[in-house]
């Protein structure tokens, strides 16, 4: 397929042009047909063109065929797209709306139309430093649970010190995440053989967030493997999935973190390799299409995204051994993670592992595939569309008394919790399916 | 547009700032509607948020010159809610309210903007049923389907949306607003003139409330899958259950093409090597409804089905119509641009027309994946290609002549469901001559001396300004 001519964004020296150089058949697969439209929560907050899948499109597209030059808008409305993808999951014609979506933001990324110190600093801050450094994210992750653990947190909340933040600032710091006392690799092996018979040999992806926060999450699964004959290697040192980069128009920098992800695998000598986190899963399987033009890792990148799999599936696909005990929650609920429903079309597994476990009744959620607006960081830098979103979740959560939430993203957990913790109707537990289900192992 | 900073404010005014859109990244992307192919640029959008609203913006415009646009959802294929010149668009979607569900009248009165999937959820809420169910009604607007006389998956039963429109408020070219009919069964007093709004495509009032008739939901329902190695067969036995003077609710029909993309899209397990396939569906009493299927389970077969699926559940029976109203966008999947036509004709002349339509693939070397209602005799035939390769898109356009020119000469039309809009308007003479047209234009000038309401659709009429 031909590239089109850009006459407004003419590639100056130097400057990157993603959207007039892709494939252009990718944006004309957009046939507008609207099917999306109804599962779009920006144009369902809007009802703007603009702030739909198919109206997004049409103005990349513009882009591409240099009839629109990018500005400030361009890019605005590029970060108020949450990125759920549900539009991708609704769309007929299998129009491609992650990669466009990545290249739109990269693109204006590329012509610096945003600007303004804060937003400069949040994201040198994540993207650049946090994100990027594993052993300096953990120390950050370290500093969170001393604040938390020392009770500072909690004299701080409970002398109602918070209040006097600005606004703004008080709705980020109750969605500081509680993070967890060990890492990872404090708490899983480097070689974690499986029990009994050993069938296959798995890698398993630790996360950046989930291994703060959510540290546990991973010993769970390493041990849920283990109990489904799987020997588990961790290694070590591990590099951030690079989604947030993609997602955040750093598309350089997620190339980055994806060759040093694949490096830090013996990919001959395993059988599949595990991620637990929805949103890391959705962008680790596209290695292959992120590194199709590197010489040298395009090969190892196509291994890696055959043998890349979310832990549901690969329970899924492997035959779940059946756990004999009983889970400890009773009803529980599941809370679909846009990037496992939408961005890797897993839908079924979870629900057929929370089934598989003896005692445990699981509730429906309404709409349970609807963005909990958490998407990234996008509660970060979208505070206000993100707390509807996160209501209106809640909202539905609140109708069936249930004991548990299942859900599978760590950035959807905190939101959640938060969310639970705002409306002052009382907390109910956010667990990882697979929490959930080594549990019922211990029983 | 001349003067566009006094009609900014000025519309400003009526509906408020932030409800009038010009900055190009927010028009941009109503620039066209679900037609292929079809783009223009808007210069400016206005949401009216209640009807006292909408009439002066209409007035403002009709005192000013201006044309206007209706928009609903921009679902439309035939390019109805394209802009145009000297013009602005006036996007009905906050007119959303269900207003009315009457149960002792077997009514519902809804605002424009309303989108179709939710006049049949709260039909069926009150224990009542809302039979025209397009493709697109997930995301369409009932004043779209009204405008536009849309069709569905069970018009072959039940009609289309024309047989369930009682009543509506419009308002007219120069900004007055009335009401069109009533609630009751029985009404000869006068013109029936909410028949003639309906399928007008916005070229003579703005719709913004439809009284609609409601009826009991079916008792029982049945649905089934044929499959056929060859697609004649297929229409053969349409035209067969016909004759037999059996009307079910639904008889839908996709060629190879079609199910190898819907399956692709919705992995539900249609047989991907059947040459066609028709998704029949019977509805009414369950006695009625069992001796109906197995009379045209019959039919298919003796007609060369080679296999006859019954769906076990209402899940399965819903899953496969939803899959069936994704056929048209499925089909993008194949070349980048994907144009449809709507061709239709009598019943008895199915085989023909389909048998047709593959000779004309064949000659123009053209891609045509064809699924329809083939019950009501409309047909999809739908043009893959790329709008980018000039060449194969001039062959499109003979190929549609053609196909245009034999359904004509079967007594069919050029438009089953999808309107004239821009997409059809060079055909339209070709089937009406120009005693039809010429009566066409008379009507519009009576309705809309100015032309201001959707120039350049259906018909062409001279804009008229005071200027000139
Ligand atoms: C995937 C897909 C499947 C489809 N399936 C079907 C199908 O099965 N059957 C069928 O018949 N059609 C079908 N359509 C076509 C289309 O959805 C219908 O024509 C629909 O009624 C358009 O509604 P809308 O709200 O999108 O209207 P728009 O596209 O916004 O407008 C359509 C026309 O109606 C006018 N209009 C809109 N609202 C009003 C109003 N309130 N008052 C006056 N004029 C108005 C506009 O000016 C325009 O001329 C399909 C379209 C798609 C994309
Ligand atoms: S993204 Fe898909 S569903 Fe949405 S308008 Fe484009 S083709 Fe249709
Ligand atoms: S990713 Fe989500 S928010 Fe963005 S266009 Fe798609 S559906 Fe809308």
């Amino acid at each position: 397929m031909k590239n089109f001519p850009s006459n407004v964004n003419s590639p100056s020296m130097g400057k990157k042009n993603y959207l007039a150089d892709m494939d252009y058949s990718v944006l004309q697969q957009c046939m507008h047909c609207g099917m999306c439209l109804p599962t779009c929560p920006t144009y369902e907050e809007t009802g703007r063109e603009r702030n739909s899948p198919r109206g997004r499109i049409a103005l990349m597209r513009a882009v591409a065929d240099g009839e629109l030059k990018i500005e400030k808008a361009f890019a605005d409305e590029m970060y108020y797209c949450l990125g759920c993808l549900a539009c991708v999951s609704a769309c007929p014609a299998g129009v491609d709306y992650a990669d466009l979506f990545e290249k739109a933001r990269a693109q204006a990324e590329e012509e610096k139309v945003l600007t303004g110190k804060k937003r400069r600093l949040v994201r040198w801050l994540t993207l650049r430093l946090l994100f990027t450094r594993p052993r300096l994210l953990r120390f950050v992750g370290r500093s969170l649970w001393l604040y938390q653990a020392s009770k500072l947190q909690a004299a701080f909340r409970g002398l109602r010190l918070n209040k006097l933040l600005p606004k703004r600032y008080r709705e980020l710091e109750e969605l500081t995440p509680t993070a967890e006392a060990r890492f990872s690799h404090q708490q899983i092996p480097l070689r974690a053989t499986a029990y009994g018979e050993e069938k296959y040999q798995v890698g398993l992806l630790t996360g950046c967030v989930q291994d703060i926060v959510f540290a546990s999450v991973n010993a769970d699964t390493a041990e849920v493997l283990r109990h489904n004959h799987c020997t588990v290697i961790t290694p070590r040192v591990q590099h951030c999935c690079g989604s947030l980069h993609g997602h955040n128009g750093e598309y350089e920098l997620s190339k980055e973190m994806a060759r040093k992800n694949i490096d830090a695998f013996d990919l001959s000598s395993l059988d599949s390799i595990i991620t637990n986190a929805a949103g890391c899963g959705s962008h680790l399987k596209h290695y292959d299409r992120l590194l199709a033009d590197d010489p040298e890792y395009a090969d190892k990148a196509r291994e890696w995204s055959a043998k890349c799999k979310d832990i549901h599936e690969w329970l899924d696909e492997i035959g779940l051994v059946t756990p004999q005990g009983e889970g400890g929650a009773q009803r529980v609920t599941y809370h679909e993670a846009c990037h496992l429903c939408h961005g890797q079309g897993i839908r079924v597994p979870p629900r057929n592992i929370l089934r598989a476990i003896p005692g445990l009744e699981l509730v429906e959620l309404e709409e349970s595939m609807w963005c909990c607006g958490s998407a990234g960081i996008y509660n970060i830098t979208q505070p206000e569309t993100s707390r509807k979103l996160r209501d209106r979740k809640i909202g539905h959560i609140r109708k069936k008394p249930v004991d548990c939430i299942a859900s599978a993203n760590p950035g959807c957990n905190i939101q959640i919790q938060a969310g639970l913790q705002a409306d002052g109707a009382g907390g109910i537990p956010v667990k990882h399916p697979v929490t959930i289900l080594a549990e019922a192992y211990r029983k | 547009m001349k003067q566009k900073a006094r009609i900014i404010e000025a519309l400003s005014g009526i509906v408020g700032r932030e409800q009038v859109l010009t900055e190009k990244e927010d028009v941009l992307p109503f620039g066209f509607d679900g037609t292929a192919a079809l783009k223009k640029a808007a210069e400016c959008v206005v949401f009216p948020g209640t009807v006292e609203e909408a009439a002066a913006v209409v007035r403002f415009c009709s005192e000013n010159d201006l044309a206007m646009v209706t928009r609903g959802s921009g679902t439309g294929l035939s390019g109805g809610s394209l802009p145009v010149e000297e013009g602005i668009i006036i996007c009905l979607l906050r007119l959303n309210e269900i207003l009315e569900v009457d149960a002792d009248n077997l009514t519902l009165l809804a605002e424009c903007g309303v989108i179709t999937q939710k006049i049949a959820e709260a039909a069926s809420a009150e224990g009542l049923f809302y039979p025209p169910d397009p493709g697109s009604m997930k995301i369409s607007t009932i004043g779209g389907n009204v405008a536009e006389n849309s069709g569905g998956l069970r018009g072959l039963k039940y009609g289309v949306t024309r047989n369930y429109v009682m009543g509506m408020e419009v308002i007219l070219p120069d900004g007055t607003v009335t009401f069109l009919g009533n609630k009751c069964v029985k009404d000869v007093a006068g013109f029936s003139m909410k028949d003639v709004f309906i399928g007008s495509e916005g070229t003579l009032g703005l719709i913004t409330k439809v009284l609609l008739r409601l009826v009991p939901p079916p008792p029982a329902r049945q649905t089934m899958l044929a499959m056929y190695p060859r697609m004649e067969d297929a229409a053969t036995t349409v035209s067969e259950i016909i004759s037999r003077k059996i009307i079910p609710c639904t008889l839908e029909f996709l060629d190879q093409v079609t199910i190898q993309c819907i399956e692709d899209y919705a992995k539900i397990g249609l047989p991907t090597d059947a040459g066609a396939i028709l998704l029949m569906e019977s509805d009414g009493p369950l006695s009625v409804v069992e001796a109906e299927a197995l009379e045209m389970a019959d039919i298919a077969r003796k007609n060369g089905a080679r296999e006859v699926r019954v769906a076990k559940s209402v899940e399965e029976a819903n899953e496969l119509a939803a899959a069936r109203r994704t056929a048209f966008s499925a089909l993008a999947r194949v070349r980048p641009t994907t144009i449809l036509e709507d061709a239709t004709v009598p019943r008895s002349e199915l085989t023909k027309i389909v048998t047709f339509i593959q000779e004309i693939g064949k000659k123009y070397q053209l891609r045509i994946g064809t699924f329809g209602h083939m019950g009501d005799g409309n047909l999809h035939p739908t043009f893959l290609t790329d709008e980018k390769n000039h060449e194969e898109m001039e062959k499109v356009e003979k190929a549609m002549k053609e196909i245009f020119t034999f359904a004509i000469s079967l007594g069919g039309t050029i438009t089953g469901e999808h309107g004239v809009g821009v997409a059809k308007k060079n055909f339209l003479p070709q089937q009406y001559g120009a005693e039809g047209i010429k009566l066409f234009k008379t009507f519009k000038a009576a309705i809309d001396p100015k032309g201001l309401l959707n120039p350049g659709k259906l018909v062409d009429v001279e804009r008229k300004s005071r200027s000139a």
